[in-house]
C-alpha cells in the first residue's frame, strides 16, 4: 500500500496551481536542473513564442512543455499574465515589470536584470484564453521535472487526471529519471492509463493487467470508460478478450474499493469516537465517580479551547516564529489549570451545597454554564476565534483507495488514548486516586480514616474539569472556537457516559468508540443528521434493555 | 349544590378562588377593554403588541403548569417538554400553512411555499387532513400525547428515574430538533412554518384577532389550571406525591408506579402541546429553534422561580421570568444570560421553594423569625 503525504489542497486544482506557480518560479531561479545542451532548444522555443499567429505560439508552448525544462516556467507564467514582451531592438523575448513610466526588463531564462526600456521599445506578446489553458496544462507537466518530490507527486496526479497529447512521452521520460519508488510506481500507473488508448492490443492488454491491482477511483472510472460504446455503436475497446479483462479488472478494483470504504467508515468512526471520548472523560469523573450532574461541563471544554487561543496569541506576540508551533504543547497544562481552577470555584461556591439533590445540581450548573458562555462572549466576542493548526499536525495521510485522514485527527486519537491511560493510572496508583475511590465507596468510613472528604470532593471535581479543559485544547484543532463550543458536546457526552455505564471508565471508552463507529456506519445509509437521530433512538432503546449502561457497576453502588 | 360543583368548589380555598376571580376579571375584561375601548395615546391604553406579548406569556404559563404537574408533584424533571410544546405548535402551524392557499409567494393553491421550493409535486401523507381545523385540533392533543406515551412507557417501564430521565428526555428533544432542521423531513427545515394569513377565517394581522386569541388563551389557562388542580388533589395526586418522595416504597405497597407516572406524563405533554398550538398563531412562526435543549431547560426555571409543586407558582414564575426577559433583552441584551444563569443558581441555592415559598414564609412569619434568629446569632 503506497503511503503518500501531501497537502489537503490536492482536490482543489485552482489552489494547487497557484501554489505550483509560486514554487516553480522560485525553483527555476535557484536550481537549474538540466544540462546545457537543452539551452539552445529552450531559447529557440522562447523566440518562437513571438510567432505572429496563435497557432505558432501554441506550437512553441507545446515545445517548451515537451522539453520538460523547469526554467520555462517563469516565461509561461509571464505570457499567461501578459507580462511577456519582445524587445524591438534585438527581437529577444523578455519579462517586463512596470516601474513608474519605464519597464524593468528581466531575462526569462536566467532571471537576470536586463536594464530598463520605455513602452515604445517593447511589444507585448498577447495570449488568448485558449493559450492560457494550454499553458496551465504545460505548467502542470513541467512540475514533473521539478526537484521537489512533493511537486512531482502532485504533477503526476494532475497529468493522470487530465492528460494531453504529449503526456505519454512526458510520463515516460519522467519515469526514466525518477528516483523515488512511489512516484515511479505512480508514473507507471499513469503510463498504463494512457496506453489503454493505444492502437497496439498488446500494449492495451499489458496496461489492463497493470491497472487491475490498483485501488484508485480515478483509474476505475478510466477503466470503465473502456467498456462503453462509441456514438456509432462500436465498443471503445474493440477487442472482446481485452474487454473481458477490463471488466474483471473493474470488478477487482470495486471489491478493493468496497473494502477501503469499510476501512474509511471505521477510521472516521474511531476519529469521531475519540472526539466523543475526549469530551466525555472529564464527565466520567465528575458524573461517573462523584455523581454530580455538571451541565457546565461543555463550558469547561470551551474554556480549555479559549485558553489555547490565548496561549497562541501570547506565543504569536512574544515568541520567535520557529517556536510558534509549540504553543499547542504549552496550552495543555495551561488549559488544565484554568479549567481546574474554575472547577474548584464552582464546586466550592455552588455544587457542594447541593450534594444529594441531583436535579437541583443540574439546574444550578446549567445556570453556571449560561454565565460562563456570556462571560466568554463579553470578553472575546461572539464570533469564532481562529486557532491555527501548527505545522506538525497539518496535512493529511492518504491510505489509498481515495481515503485520506488529516494528521490532526490521528493526533487526537493518540492524544485521547494517552489522556485516558494517564487518568486510569492516576486513579489506580496515586495516593489521591486511592482517597478518591475511598470517598466514592464509603464516605463515612473514609472520613473516619482521616480523609478530608470535602477537599477530595473539590479536587476530584477540579480533576474532571481540568480534563475537560485539556479536551478543549484538542477540540480547538478541529472545531470552531466559539462561546457555543461546549453546547455542541454536552448532550453527546452525557449519552456516552450513560450508554457506557455510569462510574465505569472502561464503559466510557467502549461507549464513545462504539457510538462513534455506529454513527459513521449509519451516515452513508441514512445521511449525517438522520444517522444521528437513529443513534439517539438506538441509545434510548438500548437503555431499556440495560438501564445501567454497558458496563454497569455490580452490587450496592449500582442501586444508588 | 350538586356533588360535582361541590367538588369543583372544594378544589380551591376561599382566598384561592378570590385570586382566580381577580386575575380572571383582569385578564378577560380589563386588558381587552383597555386595548379596544381606551383610545390610543391614552395613558391607560394597552397596545396590541402588549396584548400579544401577554398572550405569549399565558402560553408559557400553560406550559409551566404542565411541567409543574410532573416535576412538582411526581418528581419527573423533563428536559424535553419543548418537544411537546413545539409539536403542538407545528400541528397548528400546518393547519394555518394550508389556509394560505394561493396567497403564498409562489401562489401554489395546494402546496406551501417551501414544498414548491423543494420541487415536491404533492403533499406528503402526514400533511393530509391538516386543512381541517377539527383534525388539526385533534392532532394538537394526539401527536404530543402519543409521543409522550411511547417515550414515557419505554422510560418508566425500565425504571429510568431522576437525572437519567432528564438526560434521556433532553436527548429526545435534541433528536427531534435535528430531524426538523432537515428540509427533507417536510416541515420547512431551518425556516420552519411562517407567513400565516388567517385562522378559522379571522385575519391574523388584525388587532381584534390578536385580542381574540388572547382571550381564548386566558380561558384555556384557567381550564388547564383547574384540570391540574383536580389531578393533584385527587387520590392519584396523593399517589404521585408519594412516588416523588419514595418511589420504591410506593411500588412495594402494590401501586403501579409506571401507570401513574405514564398517565401524568402523557397528560402533561398534551397540555404542553395545547400551549404550543395557542402560541404559534400569536407569534406567527414556528421553527426548530423551539426544540433546542436550552429552551426546554429554561422552562424548568420558570417553575422553580415560581415555586415547585404549587401550580400557582408555575404561572407566577412563567410571567416573572419572561417579563424579565422582555425587559432585559430590550434594555441590555448582554445582561440577560447573566441574569438567567444567576437565577438558576439563586433559586436552587437560596430559595428552593420559589417565590410562592417566600410569600408563604412571609405570611406565616417564618421569614421574620428566621431573620431575627440570624441577627441574634450575629449578636452572640
Amino acid at each position: 500500500m503506497a503511503v503518500t503525504i501531501f497537502a489537503d489542497v490536492q482536490h482543489n486544482r485552482v489552489v494547487l496551481f497557484s501554489i505550483l506557480f509560486a514554487m516553480l518560479a522560485l525553483l527555476a531561479f535557484s536550481n537549474p536542473v538540466f544540462a546545457q545542451q537543452d539551452d539552445i532548444a529552450v531559447n529557440a522555443a522562447l523566440s518562437d513564442l513571438n510567432a505572429r499567429s496563435f497557432k505558432g505560439k501554441t506550437a512553441a508552448v507545446e515545445a517548451l512543455g515537451l522539453l520538460g525544462d523547469a526554467r520555462a516556467v517563469p516565461t509561461l507564467e509571464a505570457l499567461s499574465e501578459g507580462r511577456l514582451y519582445v524587445r524591438k531592438t534585438d527581437k529577444s523575448v523578455v519579462i517586463a515589470e512596470r516601474a513608474g513610466k519605464a519597464y524593468l526588463l528581466i531575462d526569462p531564462v536566467t532571471g537576470a536584470a536586463m536594464g530598463e526600456a520605455t513602452s515604445r521599445e517593447i511589444k507585448k506578446i498577447i495570449a488568448n484564453n485558449k493559450l492560457r489553458g494550454l499553458i496551465r496544462g504545460v505548467l502542470g507537466q513541467l512540475a514533473l521535472s521539478s526537484s521537489d518530490p512533493e511537486l512531482r507527486r502532485a504533477a503526476v496526479e494532475n497529468v493522470i487526471s487530465s492528460p494531453t497529447n504529449g503526456s505519454l512521452a512526458l510520463l515516460k521520460t519522467a519515469r526514466d529519471r525518477e528516483i523515488e519508488d512511489d512516484i515511479r510506481a505512480r508514473l507507471e500507473t499513469g503510463i498504463a492509463t494512457l496506453e489503454l488508448g493505444s492502437d497496439d492490443p498488446g500494449l492495451r492488454r499489458a496496461a489492463v493487467d497493470r491497472l487491475a491491482d490498483g485501488n484508485d477511483p480515478v483509474i476505475k472510472s478510466l477503466l470503465e470508460r473502456r467498456l462503453l460504446k462509441n456514438t456509432d455503436g462500436s465498443f471503445v475497446e474493440p477487442d472482446a478478450g481485452i474487454r473481458a479483462e477490463v471488466q474483471e479488472a473493474v470488478n477487482n478494483v470495486n471489491d478493493r474499493l468496497a473494502l477501503f470504504g469499510l476501512a474509511e467508515d471505521l477510521i472516521f468512526g474511531i476519529s469521531l469516537g475519540s472526539v466523543l471520548l475526549l469530551a466525555a472523560i472529564g464527565l466520567a469523573v465528575t458524573f461517573g465517580v462523584m455523581g454530580v450532574i455538571n451541565m457546565a461541563h461543555g463550558e469547561m471544554i470551551m474554556l480549555g479551547a479559549y485558553t489555547t487561543f490565548f496561549v497562541q496569541e501570547i506565543f504569536r506576540a512574544t515568541m520567535p516564529a520557529e517556536a510558534f508551533g509549540f504553543y499547542l504543547l504549552a496550552s495543555i497544562p495551561a488549559a488544565f489549570f484554568v479549567a481546574a481552577a474554575f472547577g474548584i470555584l464552582i464546586e466550592r461556591g455552588c455544587i457542594r451545597f447541593l450534594y444529594g439533590r441531583p436535579l437541583e445540581t443540574l439546574l444550578a450548573t446549567w445556570g453556571i454554564s449560561l454565565i460562563l458562555q456570556q462571560m466568554v462572549r463579553s470578553l472575546f466576542g461572539a464570533n469564532n476565534r481562529e486557532v491555527a493548526n501548527p505545522d506538525w499536525i497539518s496535512g493529511a495521510i492518504s491510505i489509498g483507495g481515495g481515503v485520506s485522514v488529516t494528521v490532526s485527527r490521528v493526533y487526537i486519537v493518540v492524544f485521547c488514548l494517552v489522556v485516558v491511560a494517564a487518568l486510569a493510572a492516576f486513579i489506580r496508583y496515586s495516593r489521591f486516586g486511592l482517597q478518591m475511590r475511598a470517598v466514592t465507596q464509603n464516605r463515612g468510613m473514609a472520613s473516619a480514616m482521616g480523609i478530608r472528604t470535602g477537599q477530595v470532593d473539590s479536587l476530584t471535581f477540579a480533576l474532571g474539569s481540568g480534563i475537560a479543559g485539556v479536551a478543549g485544547v484538542a477540540l480547538s484543532q478541529i472545531s470552531n472556537v466559539s462561546p457555543n463550543l461546549g453546547q455542541n458536546f454536552i448532550v453527546d457526552s452525557f449519552l456516552v457516559v450513560v450508554f457506557g455505564g455510569v462510574g465505569s471508565l472502561w464503559g466510557t471508552i467502549v461507549g464513545a468508540f462504539g457510538l462513534g463507529i455506529v454513527n459513521k456506519f449509519l451516515e452513508p445509509v441514512a445521511g449525517a443528521i438522520l444517522g444521528k437521530v437513529v443513534v439517539l433512538v438506538i441509545i434510548i432503546l438500548f437503555i431499556q434493555k440495560r438501564p445501567r449502561g454497558l458496563f454497569a457497576l455490580k452490587g450496592r453502588a449500582a442501586e444508588g | 349544590m350538586g356533588p360535582i360543583s361541590r367538588r369543583l368548589f372544594a378544589l380551591e380555598s376561599r382566598s384561592g378562588w378570590t385570586a382566580i376571580a381577580i386575575l380572571l376579571v383582569t385578564g378577560l375584561f380589563i386588558v381587552p377593554a383597555l386595548n379596544l375601548m381606551v383610545p390610543e395615546g391614552s395613558f391607560f391604553h394597552i397596545s396590541t403588541f402588549w396584548v400579544a406579548t401577554l398572550g405569549k406569556y399565558l402560553c408559557f404559563a400553560i406550559l409551566a403548569l404542565a411541567l409543574d404537574l410532573i416535576w412538582g408533584y411526581a418528581g419527573i424533571l423533563s428536559l424535553g417538554h419543548g418537544a411537546f410544546f413545539g409539536l403542538g405548535g407545528y400541528v397548528m402551524g400546518m393547519y394555518m400553512m394550508l389556509q394560505i392557499g394561493d396567497r403564498s409567494v409562489y401562489g401554489n393553491p395546494d402546496l406551501p411555499d417551501f414544498m414548491v421550493f423543494l420541487n415536491w409535486d404533492s403533499l406528503p401523507w402526514y400533511w393530509w387532513g391538516f386543512d381541517q381545523f377539527w383534525f388539526a385540533s385533534l392532532m394538537v392533543v394526539v401527536v404530543p400525547g402519543i409521543l409522550a406515551f411511547v417515550f414515557g412507557w419505554l422510560a418508566f417501564r425500565s425504571r429510568i428515574t431522576g437525572v437519567y430521565f432528564s438526560i434521556i428526555s433532553q436527548a429526545m428533544v435534541f433528536a427531534i430538533m435535528l430531524a426538523f432542521f432537515r428540509n427533507e423531513t417536510g416541515f420547512g427545515g431551518n425556516n420552519g412554518l411562517t407567513d400565516f394569513k388567517d385562522i378559522l377565517g379571522f385575519n391574523l394581522s388584525q388587532g381584534s384577532t390578536k385580542v381574540g386569541l388572547y382571550v381564548v388563551t386566558v380561558i384555556v389557562l384557567l381550564l388547564v389550571y383547574m384540570v391540574c388542580r383536580a389531578v393533584v388533589s385527587s387520590k392519584l395526586g396523593r399517589l404521585l406525591i408519594a412516588v416523588r418522595d419514595a418511589e420504591s416504597r410506593v411500588r412495594f405497597l402494590g401501586y403501579s408506579v409506571t401507570n401513574a407516572k405514564l398517565f401524568v406524563f402523557t397528560l402533561s405533554a398534551v397540555l404542553a402541546g395545547i400551549a404550543g398550538a395557542l402560541y404559534v398563531p400569536q407569534v406567527g412562526i414556528i421553527n426548530p429553534g423551539e426544540f433546542t435543549p436550552a429552551k426546554s431547560i429554561e422552562m424548568a426555571i420558570w417553575v422553580a422561580v415560581g415555586g415547585r409543586g404549587t401550580l400557582f407558582g408555575a404561572i407566577v414564575g412563567a410571567f416573572t421570568v419572561n417579563g424579565a426577559r422582555t425587559y432585559l433583552t430590550g434594555v441590555a441584551p448582554e445582561i440577560w444570560l447573566f441574569f438567567l444563569g444567576g437565577l438558576f443558581i439563586l433559586v436552587t441555592l437560596v430559595m428552593p421553594q420559589g417565590l410562592v415559598g417566600v410569600y408563604r414564609s412571609i405570611r406565616s412569619g417564618d421569614l421574620k423569625d428566621a431573620i431575627r434568629r440570624r441577627i441574634q446569632r450575629v449578636d452572640v
